[in-house]
């Protein structure tokens, strides 16, 4: 395997796929297309400018980790200038749809009681499961996304991600909730329960 | 005493940090108690999954 890299890095097929992945990665933790368009350039830049590039096995693995530093630095930037914690509408409204899964004693209410979702290899073997995931974290609201992806995505530890988004730790918690039961919901309803009516 | 809704922040948080002995009896006792909260707790599980592999897919040639 010592130098698939450089076939690969010859073949315009495996570039093309490898740039729109970047691309479609970038766009998910930066909301922007021109940014993301303009990370994933700069990224694939400096991999090929560097002397590394020929002769590497893992050439898509040593990419991604090039475009995530870069995609963090983007994060870095942009952050300065906004407050994660301001709740939007819409997380208002994630807010209160989960409260209305549970009665008053903090109990599931009898409408929401969570449903088996099956086993995770029926569903994550099937091609549409990713494209329903992708919409699910493509629809989380921007702030929310933005900490979700730091932690699951550029593996950030909580102190990290609060540090980097001058935020509380608890704060941290809430919206990480927030991002985790506002994926099930979508997931819920755009594929374990399709066909059921949504409101 | 620990209640469903508490339960999802305990499990959501014990994907950022490491329990504390207390909270990890009082999730287990819950857990084994109400099916409800296992059922969630299993969704939690597969959505974890979900992210870890597509994590993973992106480090893969």
């Amino acid at each position: 395997m010592s130098d698939s890299g450089e076939c690969m890095t010859k073949d315009p097929a495996f570039l093309e796929a490898l740039r729109r992945d970047m691309l479609k990665f970038a766009r998910l933790q930066l909301r922007d297309d021109a940014l993301a368009e303009d990370t994933v350039q700069e990224a694939l830049a400096s991999a090929f400018a560097s002397d590394n590039f020929s002769g590497r096995s893992a050439v898509k693995t040593w990419v991604f980790a090039i475009l995530k530093n870069k995609i963090i630095d983007q994060i870095r930037v942009r952050n300065r200038s906004v407050n994660i914690s301001a709740l939007s509408a819409e997380e208002e409204s994630m807010d209160q749809a989960f409260e209305s899964l549970f009665s008053s004693s903090d109990r599931w209410s009898q409408a929401a009681m969570p449903s088996d979702w099956g086993s995770p290899e029926d569903s994550l073997r099937q091609k549409h499961f990713w494209e329903v995931f992708e919409a699910c974290l493509n629809h989380l609201p921007e702030n929310t996304a933005r900490v979700f992806m730091m932690r699951e995505f550029l593996e950030f530890d909580t102190a990290e991600v609060c540090k980097e988004l001058s935020i509380t730790v608890s704060n941290c918690n809430v919206i990480l909730h927030r991002a985790r039961n506002g994926l099930r919901r979508c997931l819920e309803n755009g594929w374990f329960l399709p066909g059921e009516q949504r409101c | 005493m620990l209640k469903c809704k508490g339960v999802t922040h305990l499990l959501s948080e014990s994907l950022d940090r490491k329990l504390t002995l207390k909270e990890r009896l009082s999730l287990k006792f819950h857990l084994a108690m109400c099916g409800a909260c296992s059922t969630y707790s299993k969704q939690m599980a597969l959505l974890k999954c979900a992210c870890d592999a597509y994590r993973i897919s992106k480090h893969k040639d």
